[in-house]
């Protein structure tokens, strides 16, 4: 009756709750359209038409925070900056991933001065680094993977 | 944070200057915005930094009565790199990177810049093949630095598929990049005396690629937008300039060009042997968002014209002068001549020197005017360094350009006037 014979023999999978939360999270991950630098240029050609990131499932950037759960810190970070960073990563809800795009984000990269912050680390938790200045779309795409990757592999309690 | 010194004078509606949150006085913050936004009749409101349609990191404090702009206060700074001043403590040569990092969407302009004055101020010529390759790249770097600007504004305006055109268009210049210099955006491809090095020969098959497939493409974009009823209607008549108003502010490029001013560097003063070619300068006679608009999209088919040209007629012979106190020797040569590997030597740890002085040179941006001053003092680094940015002058009208005008306008006119945040802030 009804579904079962729409459906066929499809066999039962079976799973653990936390394998099938973290699956859910790497499929809908929603970025937060942020963009700084020369980087969010590179960003922008991630997602337009010869990379197209909505092959995984992340072509949907938000430029709200309340509905991200995905910071790309793609640039440098100015001292001036650095509290709009602080307070945007403080409005997305949990569970929230940050990666740091490029090598300005990662470590300062070529700005090693007293305008820019030295790593995004200082002011926000980075799950992911990209090295490049800026990455090519093909890293940043490699960096994202290996994002989902940790994220499947998370515990539910994490973020309870 | 603001120290607030005067009780506000009105019911509950009135400004505080906390809700502002600017690193200014109440008297500063009277000097900005109408008396009535202290009494609470407009109502100030604040855009960005982190806004899609500001093109990066620009705070807009926008005075508003209903929707219409009363003022409209840029708040700049939030990407500033300190650029100028890390290039001072830089031999000539490690400067170029940091240039890359200016205007990070017509890179190659910059190199230009900053090279070409160090060639004026060192006094180098640059051989015939190498200015001819330079022009030729320079007019891919208009278009690459158009391309975005179209897409962005387009966008911004509410036309997505735009966008995803000129990306696409866009991965096809990022590709010469890729041949010539090995990096897609940052190519520090040229340098004091020439070019890094000869380009490749793929590079010709992807240059004709661009000028067979280009004049098609541009035609798909006009037809998406130049007669496009939606399109003039946000776009015509929106933020106008007037000719003497766009020269004292001190715009360039485009914008200028859209208020009917006829001022472009490369016929005013040519430089890498632009006066070799035949091209014209667009210009427009409003001044508004579809004007500047227009004279972009022509701007398009003139890069074609001179890089059609300079492809024609590019000379065979060396890209690197044989100045051996600036170019370094080949390296075959190091193996069996003492004196290049003195040269290759001096040259990679010491750099060149520049003699003392004081000059200016200037380039045809995609965006305006790209100057560098460089201030040399005999040794191998500048003294003092300072990029004239051509966003950091088109931003400054945008109150006078905004007034009056809907909230949704100003949208329109960020766009137009093309800013790169590097560039305003460096």
């Amino acid at each position: 009756m009804g579904l079962e014979q729409k459906l066929g023999d499809m066999g039962i999978v079976t799973t653990s709750l936390e394998k099938a939360v973290g699956w859910a999270r790497t499929r809908s991950m929603w970025p937060l359209l942020f963009g700084l630098a020369c980087c969010a240029i590179e960003m922008m050609s991630t997602q337009a038409s010869r990379y197209d990131l909505s092959r995984f499932g992340m072509e949907l950037m938000r430029a709200s925070p309340r509905q991200s759960d995905l910071m790309i810190v793609a640039g440098r970070v100015s001292r001036k900056m650095a509290p709009v960073l602080r307070n945007l990563y403080d409005q997305m809800p949990d569970p929230k991933w940050v990666i740091a795009m490029g090598d300005c984000a990662s470590c300062g990269g070529v700005f090693n001065n007293y305008a820019i912050v030295q790593g995004v680390d200082e002011i926000v938790p980075v799950d992911v680094y990209v090295a490049g200045c800026p990455p090519r779309p093909e890293t940043l795409i490699d960096g994202i993977i290996k994002l989902h990757e940790k994220v499947r592999a998370e515990p539910l309690k994490k973020w309870a | 944070m603001l120290t607030q010194t005067e009780a506000p004078t009105l019911g509950e509606n009135t400004v505080r200057v906390e809700d502002v949150q600017l690193d200014i006085t109440l008297d500063q913050l009277k000097k900005l915005v109408s008396p009535r936004a202290l009494t609470g009749e407009t109502m100030l409101m604040n855009m960005g930094p982190q806004h899609p349609s500001t093109h990066g990191v620009l705070r807009l404090l926008l005075e508003l009565d209903g929707e219409t702009i009363v003022n409209c206060i840029p708040d700049i700074g939030y990407l500033h790199t300190g650029i100028e001043k890390t290039a001072e403590g830089k031999t000539y040569l490690k400067a170029i990177p940091l240039t890359d990092r200016t205007d990070y969407l017509a890179p190659m302009s910059n190199n230009l810049a900053f090279c070409g004055t160090v060639e004026k101020l060192v006094g180098i010529e640059v051989p015939l093949r190498a200015q001819y390759l330079r022009v030729i790249l320079m007019e891919l770097t208009r278009m690459n630095s158009h391309l975005v600007w179209l897409g962005t504004h387009a966008l911004d305006i509410g036309a997505m598929s735009v966008f995803l055109y000129c990306m696409r268009e866009r991965e096809m210049i990022l590709d010469i990049y890729e041949a010539v210099s090995g990096a897609r955006m940052m190519s520090s491809y040229i340098r004091p005396g020439g070019l890094w090095r000869d380009v490749p020969n793929v590079f010709f098959d992807l240059v004709q690629r661009v000028l067979d497939v280009f004049p098609r493409r541009l035609l798909e974009y006009e037809k998406l937008l130049t007669h496009n009823p939606m399109w003039k209607e946000r776009t015509v008549g929106i933020g106008k300039i007037s000719a003497q108003d766009a020269i004292a502010w001190g715009m360039t490029g485009p914008c200028l060009r859209g208020s009917g001013v006829n001022y472009d560097v490369r016929k005013a003063y040519p430089y890498s042997s632009y006066d070799h070619f035949e091209f014209s300068v667009p210009v427009g006679s409003n001044g508004d968002v579809y004007d500047r608009y227009l004279c972009r999209m022509e701007e398009f088919n003139q890069s074609l014209k001179i890089i059609r040209q300079a492809l024609k007629n590019l000379p065979a012979g060396p890209v690197m002068t044989d100045d051996r106190k600036v170019a370094p020797p080949p390296k075959h040569e190091i193996a069996y001549s003492m004196e290049s590997l003195i040269h290759h030597f001096k040259l990679w740890t010491e750099g060149f020197k520049a003699p003392e002085g004081e000059v200016y040179f200037a380039v045809e941006s995609g965006k305006g005017e790209y100057g560098v001053l460089l201030s040399g003092d005999g040794t191998s680094k500048p003294r003092r360094v300072h990029f004239r940015a051509p966003s950091f002058h088109n931003l400054q009208p945008l109150n006078e350009l905004a007034r009056g005008h809907m909230l949704a306008d100003i949208v329109a006119i960020i766009g137009s006037i093309d800013i790169v945040l590097g560039d305003v802030d460096r």
